[in-house]
């Protein structure tokens, strides 16, 4: 499947900004379920700073905002040719030591909600299955309700609210799938949806298991990533695999609007 | 002077009668008016007080400064005892840089069954973010102090590495310089191998470790955490004897890929920073993102070799209460030699033999936290209550792998001038070293930390510690 | 240098230049109620004025009562004008900036923080006044003289000075204007000599009665003390001397980084107000006009300097 994506990003800021930065990782890299064939990101009213491979293998650039400006738009745009692999990506390319992937975060730390959950999970069956199981659960603990979370809610909380959305999924999922002993990680990515109306912006989760290597779950759509998906960047959390994530110094607010299209390109001829 | 039964002391020995490197001084005290040298004290202080050489204490309402004591009286070393010395913190040092950079790496030590991975694997002090990293001239700790303590035989044995931000060497500095103005004719004529060169051997030695990036003569800042950080007074200190800009983290921006300071004619790219801001704090965008102490986007341009930070992000690990248990294996493992300096005799709680001691023996030993730091979480156990020893029992049941024991060490004493003339007080010493590229430089002496409490063994500055000249005279 | 060091000696020496602006107010104010006894309050009145603590004290106080006065312009830790609360800013401005400073500059701030900060501890009975007044004003003379006599002349200094003239011109203008009806000629006494306690206070406000009269000898009049304390070249607390000694050190600046910013087009306005002027034609214009368009042009002229060499972070 090859699929056409722009992600355009823009913040309006109520008073010139004298500082900025945002962080993007925003290049998707290719691999076996997805070959990248091109892709560009531009920046207006912003700088790059640098661009590097960080320890995940994710595409960082840093930009800085042009001072004195009261908007920064980033689109980044390109076609990606998608495989199914039923949700396999294989063993990791990099040198990371798998038990890094098993180290919990702030944002993924094991309070008691994750733990309860992580220990309702069927053990007595093989590790797919367990994981699947364990998606599951995630799934029926958590309403999909917008609006609930912030970006900084940690997987307990999210539990005790019991409703969230994606990035929620993944994160309560990745901590407990770390309480069972399975080195898990966050992705950030597209999705895209038919019609094209839902957002195209998503997050799932990706698990290590014996033999298989890294396998991806999507705990909000109870599937496993097929050729629907475009993996942008993975961490062990959300803050390690943002899209975009800024500071500035300044005063007054500042308004953010992202807009995510997701199209099939040449469907016709397939 | 009656020494402390049992104890070790620098001027009388076990003995009671003046050893080798004490011998011109204490032939110097013996012909002085005890009334003389207690004014001097009251002159340094003054001199301190004026000088501004405090150090900051939060208190319930306000941020106080505060003198740290400083005693006359020096420990005094001697060549071939500072020899030891010298060359077991060297060995020592080589040695935790090559840990870390195996721990950022290719892991062999872990692989080799040496260390159990946990140890690093779970642990806080370990920053992924440096996996794969090598920072310029591949030094990991560019300044380290090692805390050493002289038991009762005087033995000189390692109490605890710090291999993040050490601190102290200003007061190193500072009491010499005081010494020598007090007493010029103690340093006439006598060999006292001098420390005043430290700073320029800073300079030198982090300006060995520039960045790829830099060209020409590398620009170098010392970054604080600002005026109410407790070691203010030395990150300033440290700054104008190097010459190089002391700046806070709002001094700073990203320019053109490279870390700026905002300067009155524009921003100037810095090369090499020595920072005195904690790792957690370091960066916004990758550690605690509520940190107004940090330089967003520093990280980033640290790893595509735009700027040198010194000690280097997640150094920590070397000096984890967990691993130093571990240090003279690892010694071994990168030197291939024998440890120079013995640890402290440690047990580690996670192994349950050593866990069955300690919990038999609780009463006589120091229980300490592993990722805990300067005296929290730590049981002393000869003088805890009841109660604080049932508490500690239970935490080291719960969590054992937290924790590791101690005996309560003997640390040798010093004399200090009290108003009822020398007194022994308890000392330990943390000498500085250097590193850069291929060398390994420690500074003749170091910090002597005392116990200004009779009988007390804290030398803590920010529990009532005090400090004295350290130094190292020949044979 | 940092933009922030540059801020920071600016501010360190803005406050020490109001610490002993104060004092003199104080002790012109003390003065004045040991030989006058009429009018009294309005004299504290006009000493919370000229300070700019009217304001501030009339939120804390019912009345203006001179020990009231007198303690919140020393002591009061409300006041961020008072002494005590300047002569703490100014240190910690010089600790901030402790590199940028020769050691005896930085012993001799710390010296007075903690000289000042002892004799302020307890309110400061009347007849103490005298003696910690001129505490006050030696020890930010020491400071002033480390400063002279250690530092280089480079952009710490000039920053340093900008530091002292923008506060000390400042100080000026209010003086004479909250004064200005004093001297005022009215139809009674043109030419005429003033009431005597009105001079003084004018005069010992700034320290300059003996300068003035070597200047004047007994001819004290209202155009006389104007033009002594606006335009007289030699008098170091007269507007063009600060004038002068502004643009001087501006100058400096420029030529070091070689940079032109607005603050000095700023700099060179605010002289050219003063320069081939006489006192008739100020007071001819509108003595009060006058002053009050110096004191905003300063104040314009203090932002700009902060933004254009980067103390702000």
């Amino acid at each position: 499947m090859r699929l056409s994506i722009t992600h355009t990003t823009k913040y309006r800021f109520d008073e010139p900004v004298p500082y900025g930065l945002l962080e993007l990782r925003l290049c998707p890299r290719s691999g076996p379920t997805q070959d990248v064939e091109w892709w560009d990101t531009q920046i207006l009213a912003g700088q790059r700073q640098v661009r590097f491979t960080d320890h995940h293998r994710n595409v960082v650039e840093l930009v800085r905002v042009e001072p004195g400006a009261t908007e920064t738009i980033v689109i980044a745009t390109g076609d990606v040719v998608t495989t199914d692999t039923a949700g396999v990506i294989g063993p990791d390319q990099g040198a990371n030591p798998p038990w890094l992937y098993e180290r919990s975060t702030k944002l993924t730390a094991p309070g008691p909600n994750v733990r309860r959950l992580a220990r309702s999970a069927d053990r007595d069956v093989a590790d797919l299955d367990v994981l699947h199981g364990l998606s599951a659960a995630v799934r029926d603990a958590i309403d999909y309700v917008p609006g609930i979370t912030e970006v900084d809610t940690p997987a307990d909380a999210v539990l005790e609210a019991a409703s969230g959305v994606c990035q929620d999924h993944a994160h309560v999922f990745v901590a407990a799938a770390r309480v069972l002993g399975f080195p898990a990680r966050y992705v950030s990515g597209y999705l895209f949806v038919e019609g094209g109306q839902e957002e195209a912006s998503h997050a799932w989760a990706e698990v290590s298991v014996e033999g298989l290597g890294w396998v991806g779950f999507d705990i909000a759509n109870q599937i496993s990533p097929d050729r629907r998906y475009v993996c942008l960047a993975v961490g062990l959390d959300y803050r390690e695999a943002a899209p975009i994530s800024g500071v500035r110094r300044g005063a007054g607010g500042e308004t953010l609007e992202v807009d995510v299209s997701v199209t099939e390109q040449g469907s016709a001829q397939q | 002077m009656e020494p402390r039964e049992g104890f070790f002391d620098e001027m009388y020995g076990l003995a009671g009668n003046v050893r080798a490197p004490y011998r011109a001084y204490g032939n110097w005290f013996a012909d002085e008016q005890p009334r003389r040298l207690l004014a001097k004290t009251a002159e340094a202080e003054r001199v301190f007080r004026r000088t501004g050489i405090t150090f900051n204490v939060y208190g319930d309402d306000e941020a106080e400064e505060r003198l740290i004591p400083f005693d006359i009286v020096p420990r005094i070393l001697g060549a071939s005892e500072w020899a030891t010395i010298e060359r077991g913190v060297q060995q020592r040092v080589r040695a935790l840089n090559a840990f870390l950079h195996d721990v950022y790496h290719r892991r062999e030590i872990f692989k080799a069954g040496r260390i159990p991975v946990g140890l690093v694997a779970d642990n806080a002090a370990f920053l992924p973010v440096m996996l794969g990293q090598s920072p310029p001239g591949g030094v990991y700790t560019h300044i380290v102090g090692v805390d050493i303590i002289r038991s009762d035989e005087g033995r000189f044995m390692v109490l605890e590495d710090n291999c993040r931000t050490p601190s102290g060497v200003s007061y190193m500095l500072e009491n010499r310089e005081t010494m020598m103005q007090m007493f010029p004719e103690l340093f006439a004529g006598r060999r006292i191998r001098p420390v005043g060169d430290y700073p320029q051997n800073l300079r030198t030695s982090l300006e060995a470790s520039a960045p790829p990036a830099a060209d020409g003569p590398a620009v170098l800042a010392v970054l604080t955490p600002g005026i109410h950080n407790a070691a203010y007074f030395e990150h300033a200190f440290l700054a104008d004897q190097m010459g190089a800009e002391l700046v806070e983290a709002r001094d700073l921006e990203i320019v053109d890929g490279r870390v700026a300071m905002r300067t009155t004619e524009g921003p100037l790219r810095i090369d090499v920073l020595y920072r005195r801001v904690d790792d957690d704090y370091l960066d916004p965008l990758v550690f605690r993102p509520d940190s107004v102490l940090g330089v967003p986007g520093i990280m980033d341009v640290y790893r595509v070799g735009g700027i040198t930070i010194a000690n280097a992000p997640g150094g920590g690990i070397a000096d984890d209460k967990a691993i130093y248990s571990y240090v003279p294996e690892i010694i071994e493992f990168y030197t291939g030699e024998k440890p120079i300096l013995d640890n402290v005799p440690t047990w580690r709680c996670s192994e349950p033999e050593s866990l069955g001691y300690v919990l038999e023996h609780l009463s006589e030993l120091v229980v300490k936290e592993v990722h805990g730091s300067g005296g929290y979480g730590m049981l002393v156990g000869p003088a805890a209550s009841k109660r604080e020893l049932r508490e500690f029992r239970k935490k080291l049941q719960t969590r054992p792998a937290n924790y590791i024991a101690q005996p309560t060490v003997a640390l040798s004493t010093v004399p200090v001038l009290t108003r009822a003339g020398l007194a022994p007080r308890h000392v330990d010493l943390r000498p500085f070293a250097l590193v850069a590229p291929g060398r390994v430089q420690v500074s003749p002496g170091g910090l002597t930390r005392v116990a200004m409490k009779k009988n007390s063994l804290v030398v803590n500055s920010s529990q009532g510690g005090g400090t004295k000249d350290t130094w190292v005279v020949d044979d | 240098m940092l933009g922030r060091t540059a801020g920071g000696l600016y501010w360190m020496f803005r406050y020490l230049e109001r610490s002993e602006n104060i004092a003199w107010l104080l002790e012109a104010g003390m003065r004045i109620a040991l030989t006058n006894s009429l009018e009294l309050d309005d004299e504290w009145d006009s000493v919370l004025l000229t300070a700019g603590q009217r304001m501030a004290y009339v939120e804390r106080h019912d009345e203006v009562e001179p020990a009231a006065v007198i303690d919140f312009l020393l002591r009061d830790q409300h006041n961020p004008s008072s002494v005590r609360s300047v002569v703490e800013l100014a240190r910690n401005n010089a600790r901030e900036v402790r590199t940028a400073l020769t050691r005896e500059v930085w012993e001799a701030t710390n010296a007075t923080w903690l000289a000042v900060a002892d004799a302020l501890r307890r309110p400061v009975p009347t007849r103490d006044l005298p003696r910690v007044l001129s505490l006050i004003r030696q020890e930010s003379a020491y400071v002033r003289g480390a400063l002279h006599g250690t530092m280089l002349r480079n952009d710490i200094y000039n920053f340093s000075r900008l530091g002292t003239f923008l506060e000390r011109a400042d100080n000026t203008a209010r003086i004479l204007d909250v004064k200005y009806y004093v001297l005022l000629p009215s139809p009674l006494d043109v030419g005429g000599q003033l009431d005597n306690a009105q001079w003084e206070t004018i005069l010992r406000s700034v320290s300059a009665q003996r300068a003035f009269r070597w200047r004047n000898g007994g001819n004290v009049t209202a155009w006389g003390i104007a033009d002594f304390l606006i335009l007289d070249r030699q008098m170091p607390r007269s507007l063009l001397f600060c004038y002068e000694r502004i643009d001087r050190n501006l100058a400096h600046l420029a030529t070091d980084y070689a940079q032109q910013h607005k603050s000095h087009e700023l700099s060179h306005n605010l002289r050219l107000r003063l320069a081939d002027r006489s006192i008739d034609e100020i007071i001819e214009y509108g003595l009060h006009e006058f002053l009050s368009e110096c004191i905003r042009a300063g104040n314009e002229l203090g932002i700009s300097i902060e933004h254009d060499y980067r103390f702000d972070c």
